[in-house]
């Protein structure tokens, strides 16, 4: 129901929320879990989204990646379920669980809970390879810069905990704000002819209210989100530059895919971010299953 | 295989991190008992889950709030040598600022 109109000359959707990104989930169908000797799964409760990645012999199986609601427990259960769906198998089937992200503790299922940091690193080994250096991963509330060795093995880690600027959750507000698709907001921030300057504060309060400001100045809906994906890649880059870059470079967490924060992390920091055909949001969760695997691995040794 | 752990933030104030050195810390426990307002401690190496050492860290409640929390340690002016870096023998701590 179209039900009024904005100053851009554009619908507004009444009831649209415009930072609701889409849920989905996926399978391999060429793997047949029967014949798999270790089934494990990596649960990463984040605070805005929830992945289950379930992993036959170290290959990746299944997954889902949902909306983490206010209840983390369900929220765990829920992507563990959609990411079981029409494959035959029940989560009794599920050999060893790995829970880990900002909700870990809350993974009801899980044998063991992992920190979220040795997870991305071990997870973005596995899905850009073993010449990853530096992951940078881009969550919905707080942003890590993780250095690895070549097997995916933590050797220095900065977070930045206190504040969302720079985050997904930041990203969710000048969605709704601007009334742009989540999804479209990396690809319109490029649609300038020259850079903006940055909003100068990337809180995301402030530059909200800034970002007001430069919309009641005409600014075009483009140009104003270009300045603020400047100010987040400006912040982002700034905890990189304090751990110390080496290459090669991967982004992990769900901003990997806005191609605004991307395109502009290239141009400050002058690296080539590695590319790949997974996705990258679930490489925390990648990462849990695999270390499920190596402790049930460990475990039968034991036994 | 060690690695270095940085706890805590950078904020509009600036840059405040302890930075633990894992590749030298053995474990001891020595700074847990030194720092006054007890915001460390020892656990499993939470960023090696197949390691079965014990290693420092902040506790998490701390982390958010350590520019305060160090205060105490950090008069302005006649600085003395900060308990937690002078109990530690392998030399393991840092501070940021």
């Amino acid at each position: 129901m179209i039900t009024d109109r904005m100053g851009w000359g554009e619908k507004r959707v009444e009831g649209k929320e415009y930072w609701r990104w889409t849920e989905y989930n996926w399978r391999n169908p060429d793997i047949d879990p029967k014949e798999a000797d270790t089934l494990t799964a990596g649960v990463d409760v984040g605070s805005v989204s929830t992945q289950a990645v379930i992993m036959t012999d170290g290959k990746l199986f299944a997954y889902a990646n949902m909306r983490t609601g206010f209840d983390s427990p369900d929220s765990a259960r829920k992507a563990m379920d959609w990411a079981l769906e029409n494959t035959g198998l029940t989560l009794d089937d599920i050999h060893y669980c790995v829970g880990t992200g900002y909700g870990r503790v809350n993974v009801p299922f899980a044998q063991r809970t992992i920190t979220e940091i040795a997870c991305h690193a071990r997870g973005a080994n596995y899905i850009y390879g073993p010449t990853v250096r530096t992951v940078l991963d881009m969550g919905g509330q707080d942003c890590k810069v993780i250095r690895c060795d070549e097997k995916g093995q933590v050797t220095a880690f900065l977070m930045n905990d206190k504040c969302a600027a720079g985050t997904g959750r930041g990203m969710e507000v000048f969605a709704d704000l601007l009334s742009v698709p989540i999804e479209e907001m990396g690809a319109m921030s490029l649609e300038v002819d020259e850079e903006p300057p940055m909003v100068s504060s990337t809180c995301v309060v402030f530059a909200k209210s800034e970002a007001v400001g430069l919309l009641r100045l005409g600014w075009p809906k483009a140009k104003v989100l270009a300045a603020y994906h400047a100010a987040m890649a400006h912040q982002v880059a700034n905890l990189l530059r304090r751990l110390g870059m080496e290459e090669d470079f991967a982004i992990t967490g769900g901003i990997s895919k806005n191609i605004g924060i991307v395109a502009r992390l290239k141009r400050e920091l002058d690296v080539e971010p590695l590319t790949t055909d997974y996705d990258p949001q679930i490489a925390g969760a990648i990462g849990a299953a695999l270390f499920a695997r190596a402790l049930l691995l460990r475990q039968r040794r034991a036994e | 295989m060690g690695y270095i752990a940085h706890y805590g933030y950078t904020d509009g104030s600036g840059d405040w991190y302890i930075s633990i050195d894992t590749e030298l810390c053995n474990g001891c426990g020595e700074c847990v008992t030194a720092c006054p307002v007890g915001l460390l401690q020892l656990v499993e190496d939470e960023y090696n889950p197949l390691s079965d050492e014990l290693k420092a860290s902040v506790k998490p409640e701390h982390r958010k709030t350590i520019k305060y929390d160090c205060g105490p340690c950090k008069p302005v002016t006649d600085r003395p040598p900060l308990p937690c870096v002078e109990a530690c023998k392998p030399g393991a701590i840092s501070h940021s600022w």
